[in-house]
């Protein structure tokens, strides 16, 4: 559901930092803290994934999320469960009202198959989490399948499925709120084979708030 | 350059890319080949000189194997069953594994049927779906849990009763020497999930009868995780899983015209980032 929740100043944030176009980021939300993601110039996919701080091998698990609420899509209410069934955070704001959990992340081995073998040599989100993962002690292993807020796509009655021209306009956000201590990696999706970014990838502002 | 230049050049970029990938989304829902029909409930089974093991795994529990390239795994649903979830890794590296979301976007459909393919992380190609009887299986929603159980029944988690996929899957892969950071999205088969227009789960009852069956071929070596436990999703507030049984043979090599193999683009590249793992022969080693 399409909500706003302008009410959060941005001069207020303790942390603000824009993504660049392409790049990775990797924070630490803290229980009861606020992240807001804005899609600064519209249609620009983030994927997203969380981890317990302390214990990353609990992490969110996009099939129980989306079992829990019964429904295939993240918006406003929607509580992202970890893989031990544990609330990690929950969606209280959503000015866009269509982010995909199902579709996963790009990477260049996908590529090759979904586009073909001359996009091997491209940039990927998956390149993106496992520069940042390492950061962490992580690896391969612990890349699970990720949220991508504001990447439109409509699972159809007949099982169809595909990225189609996102929703998001200039300055769209999420807000989440942590409802425990989460590491956050992000990587802002430098795809230009399908509509995720409006084929044309731009930054992205992340910012965390007190509450 | 001009702005005006720079500006130009950035729309034909885009109108470029834009028009390729909607020549590959038409080709993609729309595959040249039709995918074959479902595989009779009554299909002949296997010649008994090549059936390699047979598991019966009872309702609840769960089941760790190995495959090698070539072999295939029949799972038969004598009891119609609702749900019994799998996971692979790539037995000679298991950071490779299944990856649902890259299966469902490659195939442009979350509707896995006979003919489709389950593709890796890697953009390889783990297993082919050979047969299958009933085309209702699901890897959006996933598995039971100890917490969706305890919702659906209300019974204490942990009792001998109410094994969950979660854990399940968990011990399967312990077999392996893997743990928990092994574990992403599964697939279920004989569990019949759509989405409505708006996007809610809904089950179709019906859809899984006594007799349905599936059978995967295995395109690398693989170690397989199964769970039989009952779809969170399946009607009714009693737990009563029944039991499957898992039929591991010898499968002919691939015909040169193999639906899998060559069903689409997509899965004629995933086959060719997978077989020069094997020396390049699309046969079995």
């Amino acid at each position: 559901m399409k909500q706003t929740d302008a009410a959060r100043d941005p001069g207020t944030a303790v942390y603000d930092h824009t993504i660049p176009a392409l790049s990775p980021w990797s924070g630490i939300v803290r229980r009861g803290q606020v992240l807001r993601i804005v899609d600064l110039k519209g249609q620009q996919a983030v994927d997203t994934l969380f981890y317990c701080a302390y214990d990353t091998a609990e992490r969110y698990s996009a099939q129980d999320t989306l079992r829990a609420q019964g429904s295939a899509y993240v918006s406003t209410g929607t509580r992202l469960l970890s893989s031990e069934g544990r609330a990690m955070l929950t969606v209280i704001a959503d000015t866009c009202g269509a982010h995909d959990t199902s579709a996963g992340a790009c990477s260049c081995e996908s590529n090759t198959v979904r586009f073909g073998q001359h996009t091997r040599y491209m940039h990927a989100c998956r390149e993106n989490f496992l520069v940042e993962a390492a950061k962490h002690g992580m690896d391969k292993r612990d890349l699970v399948a990720n949220i991508n807020f504001f990447m439109n796509v409509p699972v159809e009655p007949d099982g169809r499925v595909a990225i189609v021209d996102g929703v998001s306009t200039p300055g769209a956000y999420v807000e989440l709120r942590a409802e425990m201590d989460v590491l956050c990696l992000i990587s802002n999706c430098p795809q230009v084979n399908n509509p995720c970014n409006g084929f044309n990838p731009t930054p992205v502002r992340v910012l965390i708030f007190a509450e | 350059m001009s702005a005006t230049a720079d500006a130009a050049e950035s729309a034909a970029r885009i109108e470029t890319y834009r028009r390729r990938y909607l020549e590959l989304k038409a080709a993609g829902q729309a595959p040249a080949r039709p995918l074959p029909p479902p595989s009779a409930r009554d299909a002949a089974p296997p010649d008994a000189q090549l059936v390699i093991h047979r598991e019966t795994i009872p309702g609840g529990w769960y089941w760790a194997t190995r495959l090698a390239r070539g072999q295939a795994l029949r799972l038969l649903n004598h009891s119609a069953t609702p749900g019994v979830s799998l996971m692979l890794w790539n037995a000679d590296d298991t950071a490779e594994r299944y990856n649902a979301g890259d299966t469902v976007k490659v195939q442009w459909s979350a509707a896995l049927s006979k003919g489709r393919v389950l593709y890796s992380d890697m953009g390889r190609v783990l297993a082919s779906l050979t047969e299958d009887s009933c085309a209702a299986h699901d890897t959006l929603v996933g598995g039971s849990t100890a917490a969706s159980n305890l919702e659906k029944y209300g019974a204490p988690c942990g009792d001998a009763g109410l094994r969950n996929t979660r854990d399940n899957l968990l011990l399967a892969a312990a077999k392996f020497g893997l743990t928990r950071r092994d574990l992403a999205p599964c697939i279920s088969f004989f569990s019949p999930v759509a989405t409505d227009g708006q996007g809610r789960f809904v089950w179709r009852e019906g859809l899984v009868r006594q007799g349905d069956f599936v059978e995967l071929r295995a395109e690398m070596n693989l170690l397989l995780a199964l769970s039989n436990c009952p779809h969170p999703m399946a009607p009714g507030t009693a737990y009563a899983p029944g039991p499957i049984e898992a039929l591991l043979w010898r499968a002919p090599p691939p015909a040169a015209d193999d639906p899998c193999r060559s069903g689409s683009a997509e899965a004629r590249r995933g086959f060719d980032n997978t077989d020069p793992l094997f020396g390049g022969s699309g046969s079995a080693p």
